[in-house]
């Protein structure tokens, strides 16, 4: 038996909204890039949920490329917390301020 | 006829394209001073010849050539247009004959100078500028020509500008210029205003239609006398009349070439040339001619007594050609053009010859100078007087006169160009002696020289058309014939101070100078020999035909008209006349010879002593300079410091700076909001996103 599609939004929202609290609030930027991830995958649940009750396959092949473009950014994003740790010992993104006016 | 108006126009433009170019882009090119020298007195050489051949050529049949339409502005269609007919081929005859003679004599007066290659580029340059004047078809390119003129004029002036002396002489000519530029401008647009809005079609300026006696019957009488008036301003500014003649004797600081030619023989007659030019158009205004005939008859008058007082050779030339200028302001105002182009031509000849041997004499004194110099007996301007210090003479010794008992009778610092510091140069530069006589004899009006023929015309005409009813043409003859008695007097003091009499310069037994090389004597006696016999083309009506009325005379199919006459005179009141003329400069010459020739320098004290006021007065110019310095330069300065110069820091730099200030202080209030921390960005984001979705959900629909 299906499950309404409602309830797949609902969980995406609720997964996205946890995303951005996360992004919003979390000091460690390894937990804010986790967040974003979770946004991410929170919106790739609401492609296939329409996918599946459309009967269209188009929102799944987009799912793929944003899982594609989801690695490539951890790889990056990892890449760049890492260097960060290196030079300033510290992932607390309440410490990186360069860019203060 | 147009290949030939092309080979009179373009050579004189490459000569200076191509001096110009390789002069500036090709250092080595610079020491070939027969290359550069020859090259640009072909380049005037060329249009000479080819002007000859047109002019032995020619029908009597005015001939223009269209080249192609210049601008096209609604009404207004000019084109590049050039005119052949008696009076252009006259002018280009003179310009291009004494021009290519002082590009000869330069070659020799300008050796050793560092920018020979300039010199000779702006020299042809001017030529080519001078030639567009005067074969000009329409106004516009007549004006184009003018400019040009003015441009080298200024350039020339200002050739030597390492002395601000120069510069600031080249500036008030180009500033003093531009007064009257402005008045020729305004007289074009109203001219243009008025054809076009009388009849249909479009209007060019051109000459052809300008002139023909139906355009100017449309126009009003009141719009064509101020026209007229606004191109006599334009001449005043060019042709050195009162009230903008004050750049003229201070144009003398460019290299006296240039005075001979752009100062004395060319451009200074371009005022004279417009006039004839627009004659019938002039004769229309009866009212400004008695205005052009008085402040010619004024100008002459003025310059002569100031010349008397001058001790510059340069000067003195300055101020003659600036009253001989007027003398032919006076014919154009008695409506005798072809009488002025007639003086025109003949002061050419005896200008430039005087011109070119003042040049040759203050070669010869720079000569001497650089000697003394040499020598040490007279400080080096150059600073290193102290080469030769011990054995400098003390300065009662150097002061003594080796040719004769006395002191030397002028004590002041020596001047090359300072007759008081020549005198007797006729035992050692015979040329240039007697081509200086030539030249001043003819100036003088002794006959039968060139200036005789053409200054008796001139008052001959001023009496005639006071004869005929206009009495202040009377005032005009007989201050023209007091102005030719000062001519005569101060011409004959000039050469009796410079040619005649004791040597006046520190050690004269050993330190002489020399006679100048042949290309610079060449011309001199090139022209003396015209100044001696050009007269002879303007043949009184008594003594025969005269060929230069017959050439420009629109009774004969020239192009200059003149002002008709009711009475005739007598033939015995001409013969009376033409007496009269000759009469005063032998006088005059006399009165030379008795003052300057017995007492030389004396004579200068005794006229200061006797004249006391006057002679301070005319020595300092009639205060014109002063005069002007008041009205004009104090005013127009003072306002720039006391209201401009705030208004440009607290109005212009206030309003730049405000906004400035403004900017800064928006960027400091808005910078708190750049906080560096990304979440405070992605909040932002978010924030964003969920105000433009409530947007479109419950506003945009």
């Amino acid at each position: 038996m299906a499950v309404a599609l409602n309830w797949y939004l609902a969980l995406s929202a609720v997964l996205f909204t946890i995303g951005v609290l996360g992004v919003l609030l979390r000091r460690n930027a390894i937990v804010v890039f986790l967040s974003i991830e979770l946004m991410l995958n929170a919106v790739n649940l609401t492609l296939v949920a329409f996918s599946q009750a459309l009967g269209d396959v188009d929102g799944q092949i987009l799912v793929f490329f944003v899982m594609s473009v989801a690695a490539a950014e951890a790889a990056v994003g990892l890449a760049i917390v890492i260097a960060l740790f290196r030079n300033k010992e510290t992932v607390n993104v309440d410490d990186l301020h360069l860019f203060r006016g | 006829m147009e290949t030939s108006v092309l080979l009179i126009l373009l050579p004189p433009l490459l000569g200076a394209v191509l001096n110009g170019v390789l002069g500036l882009f090709a250092p080595a090119y610079r020491k070939n001073e027969w290359v550069i020298g020859g090259l640009a007195t072909a380049a005037v050489a060329l249009p000479f010849v080819v002007a000859v051949s047109v002019f032995l050529g020619f029908h009597h049949e005015p001939e223009v050539v269209r080249y192609f339409t210049w601008m096209r502005a609604g009404d207004l269609v000019v084109d590049f247009a050039y005119r052949i007919d008696q009076l252009s081929l006259l002018m280009t005859l003179i310009v291009t004959g004494v021009g290519a003679l002082i590009h000869l004599y330069s070659i020799g007066y300008m050796h050793g100078d560092a920018g020979y290659w300039r010199f000779f580029a702006y020299l042809n340059l001017f030529i080519f500028a001078m030639l567009n004047l005067v074969l000009a078809e329409n106004l516009v390119v007549l004006f184009l020509g003018w400019e040009g003129v003015g441009l080298c004029s200024y350039l020339l002036i200002g050739f030597w500008y390492t002395n601000l002396k120069n510069s600031a002489a080249a500036n008030k000519a180009f500033i003093v210029n531009r007064i009257g530029d402005f008045a020729f401008l305004i007289a074009m647009f109203l001219l243009f205003q008025a054809v076009t809005s009388a009849r249909p079609g479009t209007f060019g300026l051109d000459f052809s239609t300008l002139l023909a006696p139906e355009t100017l019957g449309l126009l009003g009488g009141g719009t064509l006398a101020l026209a007229v008036l606004l191109f006599f301003i334009g001449a005043t500014g060019k042709s050195a009349q009162i009230p903008l003649f004050v750049w003229l004797p201070d144009a003398m600081a460019g290299p006296t070439p240039v005075s001979a030619l752009i100062h004395a023989a060319t451009m200074v007659t371009s005022g004279l040339y417009l006039l004839a030019r627009l004659s019938p158009m002039v004769l229309r205004a009866p009212g400004v001619m008695m205005v052009i005939g008085l402040i010619g008859a004024l100008t002459a008058l003025m310059a002569a007594t100031i010349a008397i007082t001058q001790n510059d050779i340069k000067r003195v030339l300055a101020y003659s050609t600036v009253s001989q200028l007027g003398f032919m302001f006076m014919a154009s105002g008695v409506g005798a053009f072809f009488v002025a182009i007639f003086h025109v031509m003949t002061h050419a000849f005896f200008k430039g010859c005087l011109f070119l041997g003042s040049g040759s004499v203050i070669h010869a004194m720079h000569g001497v100078e650089h000697e003394l110099e040499h020598r040490g007996i007279i400080p080096s301007k150059h600073g290193h007087s102290d080469a030769h210090g011990h054995d400098t003479p003390k300065d009662s010794e150097v002061r003594q006169n080796p040719l004769r008992d006395n002191p030397l009778p002028y004590d002041g610092p020596f001047d090359a160009q300072d007759m008081r510091t020549m005198g007797g140069l006729k035992r050692y530069l015979p040329v240039t002696r007697w081509t200086f006589l030539i030249a001043t004899l003819a100036i003088a009006g002794l006959p039968p020289l060139a200036g005789f023929f053409s200054k008796d015309e001139i008052l001959f005409k001023a009496f005639e058309y006071g004869y005929d009813g206009h009495s202040w043409a009377f005032f005009v003859w007989v201050v023209g014939l007091a102005t030719a008695l000062l001519t005569a007097i101060y011409m004959g003091r000039c050469y009796l101070l410079t040619f005649e009499g004791e040597e006046r310069w520190p050690a004269a037994l050993d330190v002489r100078p020399h006679e100048s090389p042949w290309t610079m004597t060449v011309p001199l006696v090139v022209l003396a020999a015209l100044s001696a016999v050009g007269g002879f083309l303007g043949l009184p009506a008594l003594l025969g035909s005269s060929w230069i009325h017959h050439w420009l005379g629109a009774e004969h199919g020239g192009p200059v008209f003149e002002a008709e006459h009711e009475l005739e005179v007598s033939h015995g009141t001409e013969w009376g006349l033409l007496a009269l003329g000759a009469a005063i400069a032998v006088v005059g010459l006399l009165i030379a010879w008795a003052r300057w020739g017995r007492r030389e320098l004396e004579a200068d004290s005794w006229l200061r002593y006797k004249l006391g006021a006057l002679y301070y007065w005319a020595s300092r110019k009639w205060f014109w300079d002063e005069l002007y310095d008041a009205t004009v330069v104090k005013p127009v300065v003072g306002g720039a410091r006391r209201v401009l110069a705030p208004f440009d820091e607290k109005g212009v730099d206030g309003a730049v700076n405000g906004l400035a200030r403004f900017v800064r202080n928006v960027g400091a209030a808005l910078r708190p909001l750049q906080t560096g921390f990304v979440q405070h960005y992605a909040l932002a984001v978010v924030v964003g996103v969920v105000v433009v979705v409530a947007v479109m959900l419950f506003v945009g629909g």
